[in-house]
């Protein structure tokens, strides 16, 4: 885990201060809305339905006992006992008062977190593969360039009024698990034909109202020349990028409209004269990030007290065929806790569950956690031995669920149930499906199947690459919810396919159910998944399920 | 031919909580909806807003349809009506005092 040099410790801190120099003045009145409202979204201050909003990075989602501790703390302190992680790998705390903002401002900085950059027209929280450090399938750990990047970034004086805001997302194995194609910059650890880890970068994703799937402008980078690279595709999109449309701001547009050839040029034509310019001083400097991002020192044990365990308690085999992932050492799992209870808020952590997380991760995991996307925890290393003692100490605590990766492991922004800008709530929508089907019994026989819900079109729940989409509208006054299936936000990302005309608010449970019948009806055996199964059949099936009236009448 | 002008309530955030408030007839800012001043004339809501919108202590105030209930104003659209209760995923915000939640 990166701390905090004295340098960092410093800028922190300052930020801090400033910011609570800020709100006084706000409150005083010598500042007004209009001025204060810029200061406070750099500081990840949003105001949302009910009240105040404070969105605290998680950079690259890594967390230690010490700061989710500081979370739980602060949850209890200034809030309501809880906390929402969301899908960019933050977590938003939805009642602190304007006052109390400054104070979990200083309490962060004790534990080296901060909110800068959460908000606003910058690069916001580098994201990284959750599995980062512990993943059988990658090539590097991809955090100490997430964490270079962070630093860069970090109040860059170039980059502090770009023309909107600029996501990276940064994975180190070819399966990814980081939606880097839906993000202005995607980057994907790839080697090349010498064997030498490098970045495919991908420019140009995003959801939002103009789903688009990221364009590779370059194979392969070298390592070493990543700092200068991304300098090089912000400093052309601060000055190619619109500015006198918000909806046509984001670099994707300005891929459309530019077009690759000429975007690619620029950027090639920016890097080289950028490349010299970077002495050496960026990869010192990795070299020393690079020390923190250690593999802990994995144990040996003998594992037959898991398979004796495995093979005897069907609950703990269930959360073990679901929860757990390969780890590079084949003695290790990568555990996934779910935060997705059915009938529980997706994403959403009270104190005591982030307190139970904090000891279970000194207890078995070597005191590292991860907050993933989908919005679970993750303790990325747990040696075999461990994990029934880990699920036993889950149970009861309401975090025990096995359903990663199934129909219940929902991703859902606040939707209108907190923010401003939504047009229709997406939690009660989650509550009721996850509640649905696991009454049904069914989840575990419809297999892996991702469903995801946005409140509007903005797109935060991720909806465009949910095998099953859901988006919120506000239709002549009443919530409305359009299904689009088929997307997909891994390596092979695309985005789904609307399936017709919405469904109301009492309507959308039954039309998922339909839609889940359909595929069990049609699916060539249970090892084809849903999304196989939908690539395979297209449509059709489906929106015959959908719309079993509009089918009645065209076959009339 | 003008288009009607349907009822309507000033409504903001409070600056130091941020909760939902009202301006009330007598320029007070009740937590509760149904003690907002209904406005139903054009011009007295536009000047009623200028108004608000100079305030320090009350952020981002709007005019929000409304319309006559039993017990005073009541929201028209679902976002107002969210906004008078709170979330529907916990018991939170002004419904926490609620009974007859």
């Amino acid at each position: 885990m990166y701390n905090y040099t004295a340098f960092d410790e410093a800028f922190v801190r300052n930020r801090t201060a400033q910011f609570a120099g800020q709100v006084e003045r706000r409150i005083s009145g010598a500042l007004t809305e209009d001025e204060f409202r810029p200061l406070r979204l750099m500081n990840g201050v949003y105001l949302q339905l009910h009240a105040y909003m404070l969105r605290v990075a998680i950079p690259y989602g890594s967390l230690n006992p010490q700061k989710m501790r500081a979370l739980a703390q602060i949850a209890d302190s200034y809030d309501k006992g809880y906390g929402h992680f969301t899908t960019r790998q933050n977590i938003q705390f939805n009642w602190p008062s304007l006052t109390d903002i400054p104070k979990i401002l200083s309490d962060l900085a004790d534990v080296g977190m901060h909110a800068i950059q959460t908000s606003g027209n910058t690069v916001r929280n580098v994201t990284a593969d959750h599995f980062a450090g512990a993943a059988a399938d990658e090539i590097e750990d991809p955090r100490p360039v997430a964490e270079l990047l962070r630093q860069w970034s970090t109040d860059h004086p170039e980059f502090q009024f770009l023309p909107r805001k600029f996501k990276i997302a940064i994975t180190g194995a070819p399966n990814d698990r980081a939606v880097t194609r839906a993000h202005d910059i995607g980057l994907r650890m790839v080697r090349n034909a010498a064997g030498e880890p490098g970045f495919e970068v991908i420019v140009g994703g995003g959801l939002g109202r103009t789903p688009l799937v990221g364009t590779t402008v370059r194979d392969f980078l070298p390592k070493a020349d990543l700092l200068p690279y991304v300098e090089a595709v912000l400093s052309v999109y601060n000055m190619l990028g619109r500015r006198d449309n918000k909806f046509k701001a984001r670099i994707k547009i300005t891929l459309h409209e530019t077009g690759k050839a000429e975007l690619s040029r620029l950027i090639e034509e920016r890097f080289a004269e950028l490349r010299p310019q970077f002495g050496g001083n960026d990869q010192a400097l990795l070299t020393q990030i690079e020390a923190a991002f250690t593999t802990p020192v994995l144990r040996k044990a003998d594992t037959a007290a898991y398979t004796a365990f495995y093979k005897a308690d069907p609950v703990f085999r269930s959360w073990a065929d679901t929860n757990l992932a390969a780890h590079k050492n084949p003695d290790y799992r990568i555990v996934t806790i779910s935060l997705k209870k059915h009938g529980a808020t997706p994403g959403d952590a009270t104190s005591a569950q982030m307190r139970l997380i904090a000891d279970l991760s000194e207890r078995f995991g070597h005191s590292e956690i991860r907050i993933s996307h989908e919005q679970n925890v993750i303790l990325p290393h747990v040696h075999l031995s461990d994990l029934p003692s880990l699920h036993a100490a889950l149970r009861g605590s309401g975090l025990e669920t096995a359903n990663v990766g199934l129909i219940s492991d929902i991703i859902a922004c606040p939707g209108m149930d907190y923010c401003a800008l939504a047009t229709a709530r997406s939690i009660p929508v989650a509550q009721k499906i996850a509640t649905r089907f696991d009454e049904l019994k069914q989840e575990h026989e419809i297999g892996p199947l991702k469903i995801k819900i946005s409140g509007c079109i903005n797109a935060c729940g991720h909806h465009h690459v949910g095998h099953i989409g859901i988006l919120g509208l506000d239709r002549a006054g009443v919530e409305n919810y359009q299904i689009t299936l088929g997307g997909d936000g891994t390596e092979t990302a695309v985005i789904g396919e609307r399936a017709g005309p919405g469904f109301a608010y009492d309507e959308i449970v039954p039309a998922i159910e339909r839609i889940i019948a359909a595929y069990l009806a049609q699916r060539r055996s249970p090892a084809e998944t849903f999304l196989q199964a939908y690539r395979r059949l297209g449509l059709a099936p489906f929106k015959t399920a959908l719309y079993p009236d509009e089918a009645k009448r065209d076959a009339a | 031919m003008s288009r009607v002008f349907t009822p309507k309530v000033i409504t903001a955030n409070d600056l130091l909580a941020g909760d939902v408030i009202y301006l009330t007839a007598d320029d007070q800012w009740s937590r509760h909806h149904s003690q907002a001043e209904l406005i139903e004339d054009e011009a007295h809501g536009q000047l009623r807003l200028l108004d608000a919108q100079r305030l320090k202590t009350v952020v981002g105030a709007y005019l929000a349809e409304a319309r006559q209930g039993a017990n005073g104003p009541e929201p028209v659209h679902f976002r107002e009506a969210f906004r008078t209760r709170g979330p529907s995923n916990y018991p939170h915000g002004k419904q926490a005092g609620q009974s007859h939640v």
